[in-house]
């Protein structure tokens, strides 16, 4: 199939970038553009194909994170182990909360409030239980090998974090070529319709958001390796959710690609206001806004959408009167 | 011979708040007929699909398809018993095409993604939109976006369709082009309730005719037999109506023998 190939060829591309340079600041920056690429293509999973905004998908990546560092240094499991059950950990979170969410029928901003509140009430637990380290965090004890997951080169983290985006992006080409796929972007266009002709609105809603959660526990698994360290601000703070809902919007929702490009787009951008503006933290969030609204206004099919962009599309989201 | 009628509802009632919008209607419909369901503005008929259909759960009532009992199953547990609808306000997914979008039907028994697109260009050639598949659903007329609402509930494979006003905003050309649409479903062995405002629609399409008014069946029968029953008449145009009718008609019989 030609998204297959597709990913293929990006794969060996990326994959083969540590093997021209050594350049520590390159490989990071790789490191980081794809750990957006993995947080805004688990949004997309949700958001841009299921149609439900999330504003807290920090929770899941909080959780992912902490699963990640508890499942090693309480547990005493390899971190090769302790991965799959992050994500296990934040997929279960998803099933609850998404349960929650759908079976009360909440939707749009309801929706998103909830998630809000909830990575909210996590960073308010995380703050005051004593396994999570409370106020302090949890700093994960330095053992440098790859069977630690801890990379003597940043090479390794970039090919952990391809393997990652690799896997993200096999999801989402399932969901453009399957029936659980159709089903969800079938409940995102139109819930009556879809359920007058026999899809469990309920059943596709909560499958979505516990996909969707796995692979942002994916990335926060990932964080806790790279910086062997985790604070309840980090984990569940709002920061996450916007990084990753934004990359998503901006890049396209709903596409293979679109998410991949937003969330390069806006980490280049955000990278050279780093440097232009070195002395104003958070200045980047200011840049997120900022093109967020833009992209709303001018593009509102992302920046994916710019290859098939026709006029016709945008005058057809009104909907012609009876 | 199995008499159990194909959507059997047995003493149904629904109110909203204190409008009573459904009141302890019954009817039986049989198997491979095409039954058309009309009243006045307000009657209750898109209450009653959404009951039959179980987008609204009752107060009180049954219902029973093919003798199974659903009353306050899901939809889309009734889509997989064979019950679909259609919605009179259509609701495409606006930025599929009509592929797409009929597809999503066919995948209630089609797993397979590229089984369910290719059954859906079946679909589209029975309702007439084989030359629209790769259309946004969006970009279509009104006329069209009915047919997709017909093309998707078709490819789910009903055994009973519900059509609400599938001829409602379509022009007299539409009218006529879309009435062998609706009549070729039937003869495909489908059994088909639809509610129906275009008499010239009703009189030529359905065997059996079910009269809603104020939430009440009040009448039932052939296209002929409603159209004459003087309650009928006085539903759609007021108390008394029926019987000045009957003396304007007697008065002019009278004139026409004495001159």
């Amino acid at each position: 199939m030609k998204d297959l190939g597709a990913i293929a060829v990006f794969v060996l591309l990326v994959g083969l970038i540590p093997f021209c340079t050594d350049s520590g600041v390159t490989l990071n920056f790789v490191m980081t553009a794809l750990y957006a690429c993995l947080l805004s293509q688990a949004w997309n999973v949700l958001g841009g194909f299921g149609g439900q905004f999330s504003f807290g998908h920090a929770l899941f990546f909080g959780t992912g994170a902490y699963a990640q560092a508890i499942v090693q240094m309480q547990w005493g499991l390899n971190p090769w182990l302790a991965l799959p059950l992050a994500m296990v950990f934040s997929a279960v979170v998803g099933a609850l909360v998404g349960g929650a969410s759908f079976r009360y029928g909440l939707k749009g901003s309801y929706f998103a409030l909830v998630t809000l509140a909830c990575a909210e009430v996590f960073r308010i637990v995380a703050v005051t239980v004593p396994f999570t380290g409370a106020g302090v965090g949890l700093m994960l004890p330095l053992r440098e090998s790859a069977a630690s997951m801890q990379f003597g080169s940043r090479a390794g983290f970039v090919w952990l974090m391809l393997g990652l985006v690799a896997l993200a992006l096999l999801v989402t080409s399932w969901l453009k070529h399957s029936r659980f796929g159709a089903y969800l972007q079938a409940v995102r266009d139109n819930e009556d319709a879809a359920r007058a002709i026999g899809v469990n609105p309920f059943r596709v809603k909560l499958a979505a958001t516990v996909v969707s959660a796995a692979l942002m526990g994916a990335g926060g698994a990932f964080y806790v390796q790279v910086f062997q360290y985790i604070d309840p601000g980090i984990a569940f703070g709002p920061h996450t959710s916007v990084e990753a809902l934004v990359g998503a919007i901006v890049g396209g929702l709903g596409t293979l690609w679109g998410p991949v490009l937003g969330a390069v787009c806006l980490h280049i951008l955000a990278d050279l206001t780093r440097n232009l503006f070195g002395a104003l933290p958070g200045i980047n969030m200011v840049i997120y806004g900022s093109v967020l609204i833009l992209i709303v206004m001018l593009l509102p099919s992302g920046v994916a959408g710019l290859g098939r962009y026709n006029p016709l599309r945008r005058k057809s989201t009104k909907v012609p009167p009876e | 011979m199995s008499a159990t009628p194909l959507l059997k509802i047995d003493g149904i009632s629904k109110s909203f708040g204190g409008l009573r919008a459904v009141h302890d209607v019954s009817l039986a419909i049989e198997r491979g007929s095409l039954t058309a369901l009309i009243g006045p503005n307000g009657a209750g008929k898109t209450t009653l699909f959404a009951l039959a259909s179980g987008f609204i759960p009752p107060d009180a009532g049954r219902v029973h398809l093919d003798g199974q009992d659903i009353t306050g199953h899901p939809p889309h547990r009734n889509a997989v018993l064979g019950l679909t609808r259609t919605f009179q306000i259509v609701q495409p997914f606006a930025a599929q095409t009509v592929r797409e979008n009929i597809a999503v039907g066919a995948h209630l028994h089609l797993a397979r993604r590229s089984a369910a697109l290719h059954y859906a260009d079946g679909i589209a050639r029975q309702v007439g939109l084989e030359g629209q598949l790769d259309k946004l659903a969006n970009d279509l007329t009104v006329a069209g976006r009915k047919r997709v609402e017909m093309a998707r509930a078709l490819a789910t494979r009903p055994r009973l369709l519900l059509l609400d006003e599938v001829l409602a905003g379509l022009n007299p050309q539409e009218i006529a082009e879309m009435i062998p649409v609706v009549r070729a479903i039937a003869h495909s062995g489908i059994t088909v309730l639809m509610i129906e405002h275009v008499m010239q629609a009703v009189m030529s399409l359905a065997q059996h005719v079910l009269v809603l008014a104020q939430g009440q069946l009040i009448a039932q029968g052939t296209p002929q037999d409603v159209t004459s029953n003087p309650a009928v008449v006085e539903a759609y145009l007021g108390h008394g109506t029926a019987e000045r009718l009957r003396k304007a008609a007697a008065q002019a019989a009278l004139r026409e023998s004495t001159s």
